[in-house]
């Protein structure tokens, strides 16, 4: 690792230069030494070095199956034997503890992509632990695209969500918008026989609900996580009711199931093992690419995201130079919502399938915890939303082939995860200053 | 909500403003600050809007919209009929079935009610005693699983002696509601970790762990595959009050002496005092020496406590068998009681009464007339969103607003402010109840 400093101590020491104190006392005014992450890799490495390993059934074989057959580039099928394979991930685990143990010893600072790592080799060590001696393959291709396939609705769910809060309302209702978008696009979809209407029409709903949230919330100063509960009750009603009688009445007419066709990438498509996960999508999944590139550079690049954060932090700041701070909450909210609503529309045409009641399924909540998991940042949202679908994936495929681990308890892993965040222990989660606090003059 | 203060004491009979504002005026804006009104008049919009969703997917209704031009009476005379007809199924299903062939019959709605009215009531209470505290515990579902997943636990795995097990049952749904409130309660007092996020993460891992928990044998105690629980011991249930067909169970006994209890805690005893502290301002609360870390914890250890027993007296009383779906909408419903009720004891009460009697009748309304039962959840959110906004139920019934000046709108206020400017006479305040 270079011996790179932190910005801090660069100028610790040239402070120390400048007025030749000495070292001690610039070094007492350090911060104490964080153990949390190091002692954690250990735990978790000795945690796969223990259980992973030494649990493996001795001679057992673990198979990854790279390809599905229908892939343009078919790749073999690979066994890795699972003592030697979970062997060598845990030690290279520990090694990169060890690292990290030495590094923050040495207030060396490390990227990110020791996190990165170290979760891949922990993920594949118990991905071998748990296919070992099953006698079935572990769908690689398949697990990753039922990731991104779970995930599009939490990323969606978590944008809308850090779009109104950057602009201080607080958005509960996440869920509800979900529901919304999912009922509308198939009502559309299935009035006008095409997918593609139903896409247009999703966002309108989610915007109806994310509208209702924000005029009671700027207008009337009602509590914004109280609206939130109230509209998903009201929203999970309303749905509900209108199919137990306009939906199923005449199921052809209003809810026939269309699906958005795929439009596989040329070129893109073809690369083995994540060119049919990330580029043979429909235009839905398309579109959430586009959505967090723009958001991850529009929040904090653009005069419509300094704006954004202005009013969700320092609100009277904000009206003081002349920014309408109802206006722009307003706006956000409406807007967010239609990205929530455009999320709804994954579970009906996204996926084909006609709508169900309840059918969102508490994936609002989730994508709220990706938000706040993701500090409020579309990329720490994105890779927070992927990790959870990427758990709940391996939930899925493990349920299917059977494994000393309860899916339920991959299920529950995302919440868990973001207690934890809450609670401090990932480092200090800060939401917008003004969250939640009605701005009146 | 004006909260300046006017220096002309409302107090005072007989002030010049009043004398020059007529009498009726006088009392409709009186008549406009109650919360009892306010809450009414939500519930007749909430019953308008509901009536206006039955209309517009009533397939009769729809065939005399065919030819309205050619004979618009039938299409009145249908929607009246339809209207007529579902709400009076909810009337009878809630309250008073005056069509039964008994008279058993016939009084057994309110008895349904109350049976819906113990879960939503005990919740309820758990969660007023977070928002009166400053707290919005949102995880009511997950408090209610907790708990009634104890006290079946205990009401089909142990065989104790009549009045012990129920108790020994009770305590234990109380107790597993107390420990989930209890984690949320704990990390906000040592972390500040936000309370809303926890407990919403909390019911989710509640409910998987429900789930895991129906597939394992030890704990299920059934036999089968079936994700369902065996039926808890007949020492463990609530006891039938009225016997017969009736299933009011001695729940509605402790959902009043919870009521008394919350009422005792919040408004006569020194911890509910500082629970109301730490809720209007935790620094001064914490100036006057209330120890604020400890009193969050428990606010929602024992308002997790209340919810827990809420799931408890749900399966010892009504349910008897742990299923996945035990908790239902319940943990939401108690959240939109607590605000019904404006957090107070009676409030919640008579609020849980309310939303129980519109799930019994939403019943006898669904089997009778074909209404899904889903419509309730429109009333219920509709109601709570409409109490929380007060000035909007004033602007739908155009009533005055509490300050005395007219509704802001255009040329009005204008004209207002220049009228106020000219006159400069002060307006009396009124306080607002919350």
């Amino acid at each position: 690792m270079s011996d790179q400093h932190t910005p801090e101590q660069a100028t610790e020491v040239e402070t120390t230069a400048v007025q030749a104190q000495p070292l001690q006392e610039a070094e007492s005014r350090l911060q104490p030494i964080k153990w949390k992450f190091p002692i954690t890799y250990a735990l978790l490495a000795l945690l796969s070095l223990s259980a992973f390993t030494f649990l493996s059934p001795t001679g057992a074989v673990t198979q990854f199956r790279l390809a599905t057959a229908s892939d343009f580039v078919t790749l073999p099928a690979v066994n890795i034997p699972s003592f030697a394979g979970a062997l060598v991930l845990s030690l290279l685990q520990l090694g990169l503890a060890a690292l990290a143990i030495y590094c923050a010893a040495r207030r060396i600072k490390l990227g990110v992509w020791l996190p990165m790592l170290f979760g891949l080799f922990f993920v594949l060590a118990f991905l071998i632990y748990a296919g070992a001696g099953r006698g079935a393959f572990i769908p690689v291709v398949t697990l990753l695209a039922g990731a991104l396939m779970l995930s599009v609705p939490l990323i969606f769910g978590a944008m809308c969500g850090l779009v109104g809060e950057r602009s201080g309302i607080i958005n509960i209702a996440i869920e509800g918008q979900l529901l919304a978008g999912a009922f509308l696009a198939a009502v559309a979809a299935s009035f006008f026989t095409s997918a593609y209407v139903g896409l247009l029409a999703a966002p309108f709903a989610g915007a109806a609900v994310g509208g209702l949230l924000v005029w009671f919330a700027v207008k009337y100063h009602v509590n914004q996580i109280i609206v939130g509960v109230v509209l998903n009750v009201l929203v999970i009603g309303l749905t509900s009711f209108l199919y137990s009688t306009v939906l199923t009445q005449n199921s052809e007419m209003w809810n026939a199931r269309q699906q958005l066709p795929r439009l596989p990438i040329p070129g893109l498509s073809q690369i083995p093992i994540i060119g049919p996960v990330l580029f043979n999508q429909t235009i839905l999944v398309y579109l959430m690419y586009v959505i967090v590139f723009a958001l991850h550079i529009l929040v904090f690049k653009s005069r419509w995201g300094l704006r954004m954060r202005a009013v969700g932090e320092h609100p009277k700041a904000a009206d003081t130079v002349g920014i309408n701070v109802a206006r722009t909450r307003i706006f956000n909210t409406v807007l967010a919502g239609g990205i929530a609503g455009l999320g709804g529309a994954y579970f009906t045409v996204g996926q084909g399938l006609a709508f169900g009641q309840e059918m969102s399924a508490g994936q609002g909540f989730i994508a709220l915890a990706a938000m706040i998991l993701g500090r409020w940042n579309p990329k720490g949202a994105l890779l927070a939303a992927l990790l959870f679908g990427f758990s709940s994936s391996v939930g899925q495929v493990l349920s299917t082939i059977g494994t000393p681990v309860p899916s339920e308890m991959l299920l529950m892993l995302p919440y868990v995860i973001t207690i934890f965040a809450v609670a401090g222990f990932v480092g200090r989660v800060r939401p917008p200053a003004a969250e939640g606090v009605p701005y009146i003059k | 909500m004006s909260t300046e203060k006017k220096n002309n004491d409302p107090a005072e009979p007989g002030g010049a403003l009043k004398e020059a504002e007529s009498r009726l005026h006088y009392a409709v804006r009186e008549l406009s600050q109650s919360s009892w009104v306010i809450t009414l008049l939500s519930v007749v919009v909430a019953l308008v809007v509901g009536a206006l969703l039955i209309l517009a997917t009533n397939p009769q209704v729809q065939s005399t919209m065919g030819y309205f031009f050619a004979q618009p009476g039938d299409f009145f005379l249908t929607s009246f009929e339809v209207i007529r007809d579902a709400y009076s199924a909810l009337f009878r299903g809630a309250v008073y079935d005056w069509q039964a062939a008994t008279p058993e019959r016939s009084i057994r709605p309110i008895t349904e009610t109350l049976v819906n009215a113990v879960p939503l009531i005990l919740a309820g209470l758990g969660i007023a005693i977070g928002f009166r505290s400053g707290m919005l515990n949102i995880g009511g579902q997950g408090q209610i699983i907790l708990g009634a997943t104890c006290a079946a636990f205990i009401g089909y795995a142990y065989q104790l002696p009549l009045g012990a097990h129920l108790l020994l049952a009770l305590v234990g749904g109380a107790l597993g509601g107390a420990i989930w409130g209890g984690i949320a309660g704990v990390l906000k007092a040592k972390t500040g970790a936000n309370e809303v996020i926890v407990t919403i993460m909390l019911n989710n891992i509640a409910l998987y762990l429900l789930a895991w928990l129906l597939r394992q044998q030890w704990f299920v105690q059934t036999g089968s595959n079936q994700p369902i629980s065996a039926p808890v011991e007949d020492s463990a249930r609530l006891f039938g009050l009225l016997g017969g067909g009736f299933r009011l169970h001695a729940g509605i006994l402790l959902a009043i002496a919870a009521t008394v209890f919350v009422w005792w805690l919040l408004e006569r005893s020194t911890l509910g005092f500082e629970f109301r502290a730490i809720g209007e301002n935790p620094e001064a609360a914490r100036t006057a020496g209330v120890n604020v870390p400890k009193a969050t914890a428990l606010v929602l250890i024992i308002g997790g406590g209340l919810c827990g027993l809420g799931g408890a007296a749900h399966l010892l009383g009504t349910e008897y068998r742990l299923g996945a779906g035990i908790a239902g909408t319940l943990g939401f419903d108690a959240i939109t009681v607590a605000l019904l009720g404006r957090s107070k004891p009676l409030g919640t009460f008579l609020a849980g009464v309310l939303f129980g009697g519109l799930r019994a009748g939403g019943v006898l309304m669904q089997a009778q007339t074909g209404t899904p039962i889903d419509i309730v959840l429109v009333l219920q959110s509709v109601i709570v969103l409409l109490i929380a906004a007060p000035p909007l139920v004033r602007a739908i019934f155009f009533l005055p607003n509490p300050d005395g000046k007219p509704r802001s709108t255009g040329r009005r206020r204008l004209r207002n402010q220049q009228a106020a400017e000219a006159a400069e006479q002060p307006t009396p305040t009124q306080e607002v109840s919350k």
